[in-house]
């Protein structure tokens, strides 16, 4: 039976709550209504509301509350409860969550996880549609992972909580109501990429949002004759390479898809990394699509914004012209 | 808010209920900590000024706001400090050694959060208090009678997250005391440009159980500490204490205070040294003589001596020290610099 992955997110909520008595759940308006896109309705139902917790509105506390309850054993999973939200808490989650392991040589491990609602498609107003993904993947001591199926939220985030690392997991809005099987078992480990598609003419990297829009570009150019994989890549730090490089050094060409805006992107680190790596077999400059350098949009330019199946394609057709 | 005080500046000791427990054993041994922090932080400041130390941030003046009120909790109450608690950190157990690792630049911090209930400093200013409220929200979850203790200082009380932490301490009922050193000065920002109400009376607004402390009386700090760390322990909710006091020395050994404070506000607060104020009352109760002077004399010159033996003989660390512990289950990309780096490094001893 297909689920959400909205769905397949709360159920994994449920059975890390289930069966670890430190695991908490905690967040702005988690509890009764079961956060603003209901991804954890139910829970305080179920495990109480010392265990689903409603917080103040204050995103630098949750994240500090949460590094100190980490500090004293405990699991918490924070929601923040849109992308644009994180920013108070930024000095919590970079000087802080991703330092204190290293800066206290060991001593201290804080087991959080900070959950993501990401990424625009669902016409929001400022604020709550930013990808801002490249800001995490660049500070040293996070775990930053992107779920783009049922599957993936699912048992990428039962792996989140059970590691020892702080993971920023990213989840994209525009799919929690998308459908998909969950298997009974994780396929993958937390940091690896999945091919999602495979092809031998060009690999379509991206992750999260843009997930399925590369894949029906890939349905597209498949009518006209070309062969495209596509790598979700999943764990966007640390970037599983091996499997990226091993990919694009089979097809020679590779574009990389991603909501977020293209300098400073994680794009631009793929491309780079792919030239260092297999330069010689690539048969074109790797190409990015992504969203343009400007503040995203207001609602009705975000189709405009955001790549999409063409934009994807175009990209696709001068990589495999050059 | 009247200023809670037991000991006035020429060592008479107030008609208090709190005055009743003071006795010669209590002055020795809180006098002892006083004069040794004093000493470690003046061989620190020294080290510095030899190149020994990259920074050094002196606590010269506060001892009897840390002293105070570290030795009026429990050992296994855990601390959240923030950079300046020397002295609070040596009555902890902290070594001379682990405390000048991290000034020296051979290591981010130097202790064992766990093994103290101290935890390491906290440099970007008021994110400890967070991390103490979350802490006793778990305390409170365990079911223990902990309490937890976060050091600040009048600066940190502008940040956000300062305030948050006074706020959702309340809110949750977290048993933890926050403990604010007021020394006057954030770097060169007098106390006030940096509040508009006295933090203490923000506190109440907050709903926190608030005093505010004659800062230099150890005696006082003890007591006040006491008395609002059983509360807390009783389950009565957080509190603050605002304990006034004064740095003595510049924000750290890069500051210059004579650019922004005067030298007659110096000689006022030098009137009301904590260490001359609680020796005043040693000495005019005789609960000193040659011995205790002598033995403590030879006692701080040892550590003076071992501070700068420590000091110096902290080794540099090897180069992929700095690789450790960037995640706790790992890292290829680190892993993989690390060895690059090993390798160039390698590189220039085959030449």
């Amino acid at each position: 039976m297909p689920t959400t992955l909205s769905r397949a997110v709360n159920e994994a909520l449920h059975h890390a709550l289930a069966t670890d008595p430190s695991v908490l759940v905690m967040g702005q308006d988690v509890g009764g209504l079961g956060g603003v896109f209901r991804v954890t309705d139910g829970l305080q139902k179920d495990f109480g509301p010392d265990r689903v917790i409603d917080t103040p509105i204050a995103e630098a506390g949750i994240v500090g509350t949460a590094i100190g309850l980490a500090m004293r054993g405990y699991r918490p999973v924070c929601e923040i409860q849109f992308d644009g939200f994180v920013y108070p808490a930024f000095n919590q989650i970079t000087s802080q969550l991703a330092k204190i392991h290293a800066r206290s040589g060991g001593r201290i491990t804080v087991p959080v996880v900070v959950r993501i609602p990401v990424s625009g498609g669902i016409g929001a107003v400022e604020h709550h549609s930013e990808s801002n993904e490249a800001y995490f993947a660049h500070t040293a001591g996070l775990r930053v992972v992107a779920a783009a199926t049922p599957q993936d939220a699912h048992w990428m985030l039962r792996q989140a909580i059970a590691s020892d690392d702080p993971v920023i997991f990213f989840e994209p809005k525009c799919r929690y109501w998308s459908r998909g099987e969950v298997a009974a078992d994780a396929d993958l480990p937390l940091d690896a990429a999945r091919t999602v598609r495979p092809g031998s003419d060009l690999t379509l990297l991206t992750w999260g949002s843009m997930v399925e829009t590369c894949l029906a570009a890939a349905r597209a150019a498949e009518e006209e004759g070309h062969d495209l994989e596509v790598v979700d890549l999943r764990s966007l730090s640390p970037v599983d390479v091996d499997a990226l490089t091993a990919a694009v050094a089979r097809t020679g060409r590779a574009v990389v898809v991603h909501e977020a805006p293209t300098f400073g992107g994680l794009g631009g680190e793929i491309a780079a990394t792919l030239a260092e790596r297999c330069f010689d077999r690539l048969e074109a400059p790797v190409l990015r699509v992504g969203g343009f350098d400007v503040p995203y949009p207001a609602a009705r330019l975000e189709s405009h914004y955001r790549p999409d199946l063409d934009r994807v394609l175009d990209a696709v057709d001068r990589s495999l012209a050059y | 808010m009247e200023t809670y005080r037991l000991l006035d500046p020429d060592g008479t000791l107030r008609d208090d209920p709190a005055a009743e427990h003071v006795d010669a054993e209590l002055c020795r041994a809180l006098y002892r900590d006083m004069v040794l922090a004093r000493r470690l932080d003046s061989e620190a400041y020294n080290l510095q000024r030899q190149g020994e130390l990259g920074l050094w941030l002196q606590c010269l003046g506060q001892e009897a706001a840390q002293v105070g009120s570290i030795r009026a909790i429990r050992d296994d109450d855990q601390v959240f400090p923030s950079y300046r608690d020397h002295a609070a950190a040596m009555c902890r157990g902290i070594t001379a050694e682990a405390l000048l690792a991290q000034w020296r630049g051979v290591r981010q911090s130097g202790w064992d959060p766990a093994e103290h209930h101290f935890g390491i400093y906290t440099l970007v200013l008021a994110a400890q208090l967070l991390h103490a409220v979350g802490y006793a929200m778990g305390v409170a979850r365990d079911g223990t009678d902990e309490i937890v203790l976060t050091y600040f200082g009048d600066g940190s009380s502008s940040e956000g997250e300062a305030n948050e932490a006074f706020n959702w301490a309340a809110t949750v009922h977290a048993p933890v005391l926050f403990f604010c050193q007021n020394n006057q000065w954030a770097i060169s920002t007098p106390t006030s440009a940096q509040f508009g109400a006295p933090l203490h009376r923000r506190a109440e607004g907050f709903g926190l159980a608030a005093q505010l402390v004659d800062g230099n009386d150890v005696l006082a700090v003890r007591a006040a500490t006491q008395r609002a760390a059983e509360a807390v322990r009783r389950g009565e909710g957080p509190a603050l204490i605002e304990a006034t006091t004064y740095r003595m020395a510049g924000h750290s050994t890069s500051d210059d205070p004579t650019r922004y404070r005067s030298e007659a506000e110096l000689d006022h607060w030098r009137t009301l040294d904590p260490i001359d104020r609680l020796r005043r009352l040693l000495e005019r109760e005789q609960w000193t003589d040659e011995a205790f002077v002598a033995d403590l004399d030879a006692e701080a010159d040892a550590l003076g001596t071992e501070v700068r033996r420590v000091c110096r003989a902290l080794p540099d660390p090897d180069p992929a020290a700095m690789f450790a512990h960037v995640l706790p289950t790992g890292s290829p990309t680190v892993d993989h610099q690390r060895e690059a780096y090993a390798a160039y490094s390698a590189s220039f001893e085959e030449d």
